[in-house]
């Protein structure tokens, strides 16, 4: 395994009164995929928003590329070379599409290379390019979100649920989208609850309940291994294809 | 702006986004409806370039407040200090170049209203910049604070205007070349209100073209529906806030040099006294939406003094009924600004 590129040790985050994460250990390998599985409610959107910056950490430590990012505010650290797709998009629905990809590239004009090869991995946004994004299927809008945080290299890309609530169609689209991805080196951590798109992306796999880490490893074992399938997510590969 | 290869790398024949043209038709329309109760066309044409220096007075004065409630959530009701603040700082102008002022020069009188103008906007960036820091910050989040505070806000600041130029009234001078008026036939247009007009599609098209155009526009447009996914992406939204707070005070004072040329008197209530003007337009634009400002400025003002002409006693309760008729077709307003 090479060296991670991000190292959380030991992270509790608190919302409120709730206490949702519980010491939260595990490491993103560069250049791989990682996949954080678990049921609803285990703590994966707490894990990601607290990487970013957006839930504190009440404990624990975040190493980013060597550098500890618990307490940097979000924009910081996004510029440290993080980029975040929420669950729920977030995409600027009043600008056009064009403007969400144009704000994403902070330091400068989008290169036109990218811009292509962006264009190609997502078709459709090329036909919306000057709409609001807001006209967007939901499809369309994750397809958004997803260019908007590739718009510019990033070291890391944390991407929450890509596939729900989608059609099979897009999901297979997605899933296309992010073995190229992979393949242009991208380092990911995506959170994922269709176990098929998972087992079809990830190099690793980190699978979490009740805001705590119950198993992490290579994602092919787990693929392998039925009865841990069915332990660790009470599922099996054969009921997601 | 820095798009410069996204836009050559997108095919030409995309589609563009729609107009909404219905709101925008509705001044031209209500223009013409008021034609015929009016009946004679010259004084309809002076009714309706009256209407216009209103709507674009109360547009500078509400501008700054609808992009800071669409921003950054809180309801300014402090807002009116900066008109009025901006209003006193012409002082400041008027007492050593008073001669401007009456001097027979249309140079030199535009000179002393630009000058007005800049001092005030710089008066009302820094006070806005302190209102921000002292009284707005501590609230962040909290409506009901924000209220009672801003109120207290506005107060304290009009306390302080009476003890630095006094209690009473002051009289200012309108420059010598923009008193009097434009008569074109039996049209008469006071020469003020066409440079209210000039000044106010001035700034109009300067916002539009700032929050269409460039990267501080799009930053500001984006923060107004997600504050969140602006600073995910790696942008500081909090000075983006403070900046729109104080450009928002600072396009309150220049509304507010406007409305003291257009009164000719000062007093330390009269921005107190129009924010139940501004509310009402914020809102039939839809808050947050400076085309919607714009519009719902012009409407009110076109409908106020038409009313006045037409049927003086229903004047007092026509933005009232705008503003009904508006949120019944519209209940967010003319042009809804999407929020998260």
């Amino acid at each position: 395994m090479t060296e991670p590129l991000l190292h959380l040790s030991g992270v509790h985050t608190h919302i409120g009164p709730y206490h949702i994460l519980h010491g939260v250990d595990f490491a993103v390998p560069a250049g791989e995929l990682t996949m954080l599985l678990g049921r609803n409610g285990a703590g994966k959107t707490t894990t990601l928003r607290t990487i970013m910056g957006l839930w504190q950490a009440s404990s624990g430590r975040i190493r980013f590329d060597g550098s500890d990012i618990t307490t940097r505010a979000t924009p910081d650290i996004a510029r440290a070379g993080i980029a975040y797709v929420p669950e729920a998009m977030g995409i600027f629905t009043d600008l056009t599409v064009r403007e969400n990809i144009v704000l994403a590239a902070r330091s400068g004009p989008v290169d036109k290379n990218r811009l292509d090869w962006i264009l190609g991995l997502f078709p459709a946004l090329k036909r919306f390019w000057n709409l609001p994004a807001g006209n967007l299927s939901g499809g369309q809008k994750q397809m958004l979100a997803i260019a908007r945080a590739i718009a510019e290299p990033r070291r890391l890309l944390l991407i929450d649920e890509p596939t729900k609530g989608l059609a099979p169609v897009m999901v297979r689209s997605m899933i296309e989208a992010f073995k190229a991805l992979k393949a242009s080196g991208e380092t990911i951590l995506l959170v994922e609850q269709n176990f098929y798109a998972a087992s079809a992306l990830g190099d690793n796999v980190v699978v979490m309940d009740d805001g705590r880490i119950v198993h992490s490893g290579a994602m092919s074992d787990l693929v392998a291994d039925k009865d841990l399938q069915q332990r660790l997510l009470g599922l099996s590969l054969d009921a997601h294809q | 702006m820095s798009d410069m290869a996204a836009q050559s790398s997108a095919p030409a024949e995309l589609p563009r986004a729609k107009t909404d043209w219905l709101p925008l038709l509705l001044v031209p329309a209500l223009a013409v409806l008021a034609l015929p109760f009016v009946g004679s066309p010259s004084t309809w044409v002076t009714l309706t370039v009256a209407g216009l220096a209103m709507g674009m007075m109360i547009f500078l004065m509400a501008s700054g407040l609808t992009l800071v409630f669409g921003l950054m959530d809180i309801i300014n009701f402090g807002h009116g200090v900066f008109i009025s603040l901006g209003a006193y700082a012409t002082l400041l102008v008027l007492g050593p170049l008073a001669g401007w002022a009456t001097a027979d020069s249309i140079g030199l009188n535009l000179a002393l209203l630009g000058l007005c103008i800049l001092v005030a906007m710089g008066v009302t960036a820094l006070a806005g910049a302190v209102f921000e820091r002292v009284i707005v910050r501590p609230v962040y989040g909290s409506h009901l604070k924000q209220i009672l505070v801003t109120m207290g806000g506005l107060i304290v600041t009009e306390q302080l205007i009476h003890a630095l130029w006094g209690a009473s009234p002051i009289p200012i001078p309108l420059p010598q070349s923009l008193r009097g008026a434009f008569v074109l036939g039996d049209i008469v247009m006071e020469r003020y209100r066409v440079v209210a007009v000039a000044i106010g599609l001035i700034v109009f098209i300067g916002m539009q073209l700032l929050l269409n155009r460039t990267r501080i526009g799009l930053l500001i447009r984006a923060g107004v529906e997600n504050p969140e996914m602006v600073e995910a992406l790696g942008y500081r939204i909090r000075r983006l806030f403070v900046s729109v707070f104080i450009a928002g005070s600072a396009l309150a004072g220049l509304g507010g040099v406007m409305w003291a040329f257009y009164r000719q008197t000062l007093t330390a209530g009269m921005g107190m006294e129009v924010m139940v003007l501004v509310f009402i337009v914020i809102i039939i634009g839809g808050l947050g939406s400076v085309g919607g400002c714009f519009v719902g400025s012009i409407l009110v003002a076109l409908v106020a003094n038409y009313v006045g002409f037409i049927e003086p006693k229903l004047a007092l309760i026509s933005n009232i009924l705008v503003m009904a008729l508006v949120l019944i077709w519209r209940p967010q307003g003319l042009f809804p600004v999407a929020r998260r």
